[in-house]
């Protein structure tokens, strides 16, 4: 009976505060062109429970006694870490050992390597360190691949990590490309310009007699929808194309094109040539776009895990950024076109302006050329 | 002449440079990998549970490193990494409790004893909800397991259930030493608004029996506590200085002694009480609140400490610390919204009366009185009386 007692007494005391936090090692791996540099950070503690370091056993572990021990450490953490690139095994091998004080005690740093023979598309890892001595261990995983990074917390219950497994780390790439998207249209006067030129006279329509008169505003937003419509879907094409490297247009032709296609467009509401299915317009100007966000995209740097999805959420985010626009421009527009200037000041006016602008961007881009003042 | 006037500031260019150096290779060591210069030089002192305890520790170990599926090997071993684990305030035992029992630890029907231990281990993890149904395994096949339902009044307890604890203590068998379950009794009746009767069940009882200094120092500190949330801080020092008086380290003690003094604004005694006590992440708050208090420099170093254990751990994904980040970002970070955040949180886990507090007064800080209402609500309903908790509740009204 004592010995129960003595027990539910442990049991039933209030639950404090540790002084260490439980057991777990941080395990970096950065992979570039197909090369796996690492750094494993592993408790002291935990070392000398596993393997024993404290050589005197004085309770004190000393930088000699950790270092006569290096081999056998490397060793013991690196069996216990398996990294296999397409199929292939990578054997590590440690390249550097150092320590790292952290706030609940001191930690071996292992700098190590591991040679995959070769490039590869996906990479994974099996990690078994401790779960055998201590099953509240816990490997805090960090990969960098090619500028994204990727986290994730390993147990017993999920001692793994691989490159395809879809772990919320993808959606926030995906969160992060489709704002850059949103970025893109609205710092991108051009697209926007465009966009704006295809746009003003949505709100009219031609009169019998040749002039313009208010559009109603259910017809505005068919028109608007149909001219949104025709320029995504045309972008989007190129834009794909252009990212699956199958359209490779160099940016010196497509950055003039897309300035001519701002001047075209704008002009075309001074002096109309095209006046029934502006949507075709903004179509074919479209696929011209698309390749300069491709442009864009690149300069991003599209991770070679999730190009779909990254590609994807730019592109969302280009079309949300442009339905941003269209939302304050459509009101703004629908009551402007009810007074008499919309005509003369919004129309003629706005779109000689837009022309001008772009053809400055048009000689800019064309000859390299840089104003001044711009 | 000139020279004269010089020398003083080349010295004051070169204290700053030093300080700046010193501040600058300090900074690095704690962030930065290093070799370190010599072999001597010692990196970890590890734990030292003693010499005895460790040798059998040691010897089991190699035991059952022999023998995996011996039962009786495992829990013996499992309960003394679990002791430790209690007595060291250390977790990292409990986790090689677990990896004792690991044979065990996933099959359909455990050993009775088995998912007794295990329920204490999830209990450890503030995983109240699992361990409770280990814990309702183990008393359906005996009722009258004394640690099954000490544990289970105990969890009950930490979720504020105290109706299903009290039925818990008093089902306890006869034939358990009488102070455990006047203790177990008394403490749960202090939090249901019989603090008396509570009181007085647990002193009649500690007079009479007085052999073991593990469950006085229980029984002890428990009358400290309740005296103290009745509002006699008196007996409430004198049952905690007795506790202490028996000479045996206990983390819980030494917290529950140091708030009664920070309570009465006694900042330098709490400091002095906790002197040096920097490894125990519950201490050094106090610590560190009692540092701030006095307006001391260490307040900063102990400042960054804490905040570097609170992202150790979130960085793994634990709310273990919950309770003491909350009251960390209340008193030392002066930040109360988030203080008030962590609380809630804290609350919808645990609700002792210490976290019952503390949402108050992160509700008050932040001028936030209508987040106390669900609290409020359940102060109301299960009777607790604590004149701390009171006088937040006057407070709430006058604001």
């Amino acid at each position: 009976m004592i010995r129960a007692v003595f027990f539910a007494l442990l049991i039933l005391s209030p639950v404090t505060a540790e002084a260490h936090k439980p057991s777990d090692s941080t395990l970096s791996l950065s992979i570039e062109n197909g090369a796996i540099q690492g750094r494993w950070d592993i408790a002291l503690r935990d070392l000398d429970y596993a393997i024993g370091l404290d050589g005197d056993g004085d309770g004190a572990i000393t930088w000699g006694e950790l270092r006569a021990r290096h081999d056998v450490v490397a060793a013991y953490a690196l069996a216990r870490l398996v990294l296999r690139a397409d199929e292939r095994a990578c054997p590590a091998k440690a390249t550097n050992h150092l320590v790292e004080e952290r706030s609940d005690g001191t930690y071996s740093v292992m700098q190590f390597t591991a040679d995959c023979m070769g490039a590869f598309e996906d990479l994974e890892l099996r990690y078994s360190l401790f779960f055998d001595l201590d099953a509240q261990h816990r490997g805090l995983l960090q990969v960098d691949w090619n500028g994204a990074t990727s986290a994730s917390i390993l147990s017993p219950s999920r001692p793994s990590w691989s490159t395809q497994d879809g772990d919320d780390s993808a959606w926030r790439q995906a969160a992060v490309y489709a704002q850059e998207g949103v970025w893109h249209i609205w710092i991108g006067f051009d697209h926007v310009l465009f966009l704006i030129s295809l746009l003003l006279p949505a709100v009219l329509r031609r009169a019998d007699g040749g002039g313009w008169q208010p559009q109603k505003p259910r017809g505005a937003l068919s028109e608007v929808v149909k001219v949104v419509t025709a320029f995504t879907v045309a972008h989007s094409i190129t834009l794909g194309l252009a990212s699956a490297g199958w359209l490779d247009l160099p940016a010196r032709l497509i950055e003039p094109a897309i300035a001519a296609s701002i001047v075209l467009a704008a002009l075309n509401n001074i002096f109309p040539l095209v006046t029934r299915g502006i949507w075709l317009v903004a179509f074919g100007f479209g696929l011209v776009h698309g390749v300069g966000f491709a442009g864009a995209l690149s300069d991003l740097g599209l991770p070679a895990k999730g190009l779909l999805l990254s590609l994807f959420s730019f592109n969302a985010g280009v079309e949300l950024g442009q339905l941003a626009i269209v939302a304050v421009f459509l009101p703004l527009a629908l009551w402007a076109a009810r007074t008499p200037f919309y005509l003369p000041v919004a129309l003629r006016f706005g779109s000689f302006a837009i022309a001008a602008v772009a053809s400055v961007w048009f000689v800019e881009r064309a000859f390299s050329l840089s104003w001044p003042v711009s | 002449m000139q020279r004269q006037v010089r020398r003083p500031s080349t010295t004051r260019t070169l204290c700053v440079a030093f300080v700046f150096c010193a501040g600058f290779v300090g900074g690095k060591v704690g962030a930065e990998p290093y070799i370190p210069f010599h072999d001597d030089v010692v990196l970890e002192k590890l734990p030292t549970p003693g010499k005895e305890a460790l040798r059998t520790l040691q010897k089991l170990r190699a035991q059952l490193n022999k023998d995996r599926e011996n039962l009786r090997l495992a829990l013996s071993l499992a309960r003394r990494y679990m002791d430790l684990g209690r007595a060291e305030a250390d977790p990292r035992y409990y986790g090689y409790a677990e990896a004792a029992l690991r044979p065990w630890w996933d099959l359909d029907e455990p050993p009775v004893e088995v998912l007794v231990l295990r329920a204490g281990l999830h209990q450890s993890r503030h995983d109240f909800d699992t361990a409770l149904e280990d814990l309702a395994r183990v008393l359906k096949a005996q009722p009258d397991h004394a640690q099954a339902l000490l544990t289970r009044a105990f969890v009950l307890q930490v979720k504020g259930r105290n109706g299903e604890a009290l039925q818990s203590c008093r089902r306890l068998p006869k034939n358990l030493h009488p102070l455990i379950t006047a203790t177990c009794v008394g403490r749960v009746m202090s939090l249901t608004g019989q603090a008396a009767q509570g009181q007085d069940r647990l002193k009649q009882s500690i007079a009479a029996e007085a052999n073991d200094d593990r469950l006085r120092l229980w029984a002890l500190t428990n009358l400290g506590e309740i005296a103290a949330r009745i509002g006699d801080n008196e007996e409430a020092e004198r049952r905690f200085r007795a506790a202490l008086d028996l000479g045996r380290r206990d983390v819980y003690l030494l917290g529950a002694y140091a708030d009664l003094l920070l309570e009465q604004d006694r900042v330098e005694e709490a400091r002095a009480l906790l002197d040096g006590e920097t490894r125990i992440d519950a201490l050094l708050l106090r610590l560190a609140i009692a540092e701030d208090r006095l307006g001391r420099d260490t307040a900063n170093e102990y400042r960054a400490m804490l905040e570097a254990r609170f992202d150790a751990s979130n960085r793994r994904g634990s709310t273990l610390h919950q309770r003491e980040e909350a009251r960390f970002h209340l008193e030392v970070l002066r930040q109360p919204e988030s203080a008030l955040r962590l609380a809630e949180a804290n609350w919808a886990v645990q609700k002792e009366p210490q976290d019952t507090a503390l949402v108050l007064q992160a509700a008050l800080a932040a001028g936030a009185p209508e987040r106390a209402g669900p609290v409020l609500k359940w102060v109301t309903e299960t009777g607790l009386e604590d004149v701390s908790i009171r006088a937040l509740i006057r407070q709430l009204d006058k604001g």
